[in-house]
């Protein structure tokens, strides 16, 4: 087997060694930092990516009512705030033994895509456009989305218009744009009726059209420049992701899929209720991020990645034709290993975010939308567990509730805890590819953002704004003394 | 027979018509005229004791729930000083107890969060502090979550006098006093409250729970998403028969 990692992740001798330090990465969700030790060559031994978030949530939802969860638990995230409301109410769902009414699961479907499209196109249009369009080590000052909207008014355009419609999405289906309420145990509170349909239909071709151009981007850039796109930060990395009965993405709900590096499958449609069966949690000293990983690999090799890349490539088709047409071509790019491209990300996220909008246009022609049995509910389970394939990867929800109705038990792993790993990866491969050697520079500094970056990790939150990530760099000399300090500010300026 | 006699009073320079009996917040709302309240309830007897409904009374500050309307008074109530009062009043309550508005089934239903708009509290105002009130959830139909509670006693009230059952009484003093279930083991569990009970539903916050409803109103269908309180608050007050004192 391939060495998937652990090299650069502890330094043999980190004494003789001075630390780099990029603090804060980010502080939504917590706070972040990125580590590198150097010798005195500038040779890199060792990179981390350290999560020094505080997951409070699954302490205080204990002792509150079971039915609370989904609308507590969403406020953990400002972004994907409807992953976590739907993963809660699927786990809810199996608390009050429902099964879900059509009008239930595809008002709750709808809501998700709805999700999925503002967040994906967020991430690509607001936070990495100005990499990508500009180049990474770029002109700071033009680093941004007001520098897209100066240089290319037409892309920024739609991709505050792609948001802004999945926005209307959720807040049709959910009460509001940001944290709302549609989605209960065993089904939801509203359903969509004529008129909200028809406000959204009228304007659900132009986002398909918006975003197979947003593909068309993505993949010109692979064009222009493969051996940057195919290259950069690319590792081989086991997968996770959820697909449908018959090996379709389905973003909604599914059994799990788990594949090595080579594309063997360790498991397939399993049901995810006892994900604990198969998944489990280990614990680094230097974070407080978790470290999902396979059981049946162990903890050192057993980790892997989740997200868009994983879904689209190991899916066996996707169930909307032009996100399927894309996805084909995906996969054959350079010679199948499209797989490993970290910048591969991007190209699989616009994939997902065309079948999204694909989906949205078919399912508000469905009459079902506009039925009124909204729940339903069965026998009462002391566990519920709901998994979804949230913006970002697979998003796991496990709860435990009493016979007073009172959750006891909550666990929560979210996408970026399951990419963990995997990001800690990339950003060693960039480490080597672009500082190993060099001297520090803020462009330097923004490739290890990119590779963060391209896995959409909550902890990029604070960059949702304008890409501005706040970043501080201190070079120390073996003594500990402060030999160089690069600071980029909230606003985007940087200072030596 | 004697039939009540008819007079006015000016409230903010305008003349309300009230009823021998009535009290200055019953003859306001009674005329179309909202007077902020928190613990007023038009079923049960007045006691003044959330303050929010206090006026100046020809110069001198009162609780309009408590105040007999008398003819010719002075009632200032809309102004900045009293506005401001109540808000101050509105931030101490939310400090003193947890209210987590974002994540609570009351949200748009809530009379404190409803004020609260109303009011323009744009802040704490008060630093929190987060008591400890494990939630009863003894009871198979009924939740009590005592984190919301503002210790108004409508409910004590509704219990006793309405459903003849004393299921809830206030106990301690000052900062410790809370409400407490009237059981030997203290639980919800072990008293006769029923869903029918007028305590069921006179909470103006979310203490008292019908369990699994949650959130089955969606955003935009609860109270006070279409009209503020303000104006619910007229609604729902008792009317002269022809409706006539409505200006």
């Amino acid at each position: 087997m391939t060495d998937i990692n652990t090299k650069l992740e502890t330094a043999e001798h980190p004494e003789n060694l001075r630390r780099v330090a990029i603090d804060p990465v980010s502080r939504v969700e917590g706070h972040g930092k990125v580590t590198l030790l150097l010798d005195e060559n500038d040779r890199v031994h060792q990179v981390r990516l350290h999560i020094v978030e505080f997951r409070g949530f699954e302490k205080f939802i204990q002792g509150r009512p079971y039915w609370e969860a989904p609308v507590m638990v969403q406020r953990l995230c400002g972004i994907c705030p409807v992953s976590h409301h739907l993963a809660a109410s699927k786990a809810m769902d199996m608390i009050v033994g429902a099964t879900l009414t059509p009008t239930a699961e595809k008002v709750r479907r709808l809501m998700h895509y709805g999700q999925m499209l503002q967040s994906h196109a967020l991430h690509f249009f607001h936070l990495c456009s100005p990499d990508l369009l500009f180049g990474f080590d770029s002109d700071v000052a033009k680093r941004n989305i007001v520098g897209i909207a100066a240089a290319h008014p037409e892309i920024a355009k739609q991709g505050v218009l792609l948001r802004k419609f999945g926005q209307e999405v959720i807040r049709i289906t959910a009460g509001k744009r940001i944290h709302g309420t549609g989605s209960v145990a065993g089904g939801v509170n509203k359903n969509v009726s004529i008129e909200e349909r028809d406000y959204l239909l009228k304007d659900a071709d132009q986002m398909v059209a918006w975003s197979a151009d947003a593909v068309g981007i993505i993949k010109r850039l692979f064009s222009l420049n493969p051996e940057l796109y195919n290259n950069f930060g690319t590792f081989q990395a086991h997968t996770l992701n959820l697909v449908r009965a018959d090996g379709a993405m389905d973003l909604y709900h599914g059994g799990l899929r788990a594949r090595d590096m080579n594309g063997q499958t360790l498991f397939d449609h399993y049901d995810y209720s006892h994900y604990w069966d198969e998944i489990f949690e280990d614990v680094k000293p230097w974070s407080y991020m978790k470290f999902p990983f396979l059981r049946s690999l162990g903890p050192e090799t057993g980790w892997y990645r989740v997200g868009p890349l994983s879904r689209v490539t190991q899916c066996d088709f996707i169930p909307s034709p032009l996100a399927e047409a894309e996805r084909k071509t995906f996969i054959a790019h350079d010679g199948g290993n499209a797989a490993k491209a970290t910048l591969g990300f991007h190209w699989a996220r616009m994939i997902e975010m065309l079948h999204t909008a694909e989906m949205i246009r078919e399912l508000l022609h469905d009459p079902d939308l506009q039925g009124t049995d909204l729940v339903s509910k069965g026998e009462r389970q002391e566990r519920g567990v709901g998994v979804i394939e949230a913006p970002r990867g697979t998003l796991i929800h496990h709860y435990k509730v009493d016979e007073n109705d009172q959750i006891v038990r909550c666990n929560l792993i979210v996408s970026t805890t399951h990419n963990n790993q995997a990001m800690n990866e990339a950003i060693r491969q960039v480490a080597r590819q672009f500082i190993d050697g060099k001297k520090l520079t803020e462009g330097l500094l923004n490739h290890i953002e990119v590779a963060i970056r391209a896995f959409d990790p909550c902890l990029s939150c604070a960059t949702h704004a304008l890409g501005k990530m706040p970043l501080e760099v201190e070079l120390l000399g073996m003594d500990g003394a402060r030999v160089d300090l690069l600071m980029r500010s909230g606003d985007g300026v940087v200072s030596c | 027979m004697e039939f009540p006699v008819s007079d006015t009073f000016q409230l903010d320079g305008k003349p309300v018509v009230f009823e021998t009996g009535q009290t200055v917040m019953q003859a306001a709302l009674a005329a179309g005229h909202y007077i902020p309240h928190l613990c007023y309830h038009p079923e049960f007897k007045p006691h003044g004791s959330c303050k929010l409904c206090t006026v100046k009374v020809n110069g001198r500050t009162a609780a309009s729930c408590t105040m007999p309307a008398e003819a010719g008074l002075e009632v200032e109530s809309d102004i900045d000083e009293l506005n401001a009062l109540r808000r101050t009043l509105v931030q101490m309550l939310f400090a003193e107890g947890n209210h987590f508005c974002p994540s609570c089934e009351k949200s748009g239903n809530c009379v404190l969060q409803a004020l609260g708009y109303d009011l323009e509290v744009h802040s704490a105002g008060f630093r929190h502090q987060f008591p400890d009130r494990p939630l009863d959830a003894s009871h198979p139909d009924i939740l009590l979550d005592f984190n919301r509670c503002i210790l108004c006693e409508l409910c004590v009230n509704a219990s006793a006098e309405v459903d003849g059952k004393h299921v809830f009484a206030l106990a301690g003093r000052g900062n410790s006093k809370h409400l407490i279930v009237n059981a030997e083991s203290g639980l919800l569990k072990d008293t006769n409250i029923a869903l029918t009970d007028k305590a069921m539903s006179v909470c103006p916050v979310g203490v008292i729970i019908k369990k699994g409803v949650g959130f089955s109103t969606p955003i935009g269908e609860r109270r006070y998403d279409q009209r503020p309180i303000s104006q619910q608050a007229l609604d729902d007050a008792p009317r002269p028969p022809s409706g006539e004192a409505h200006d």
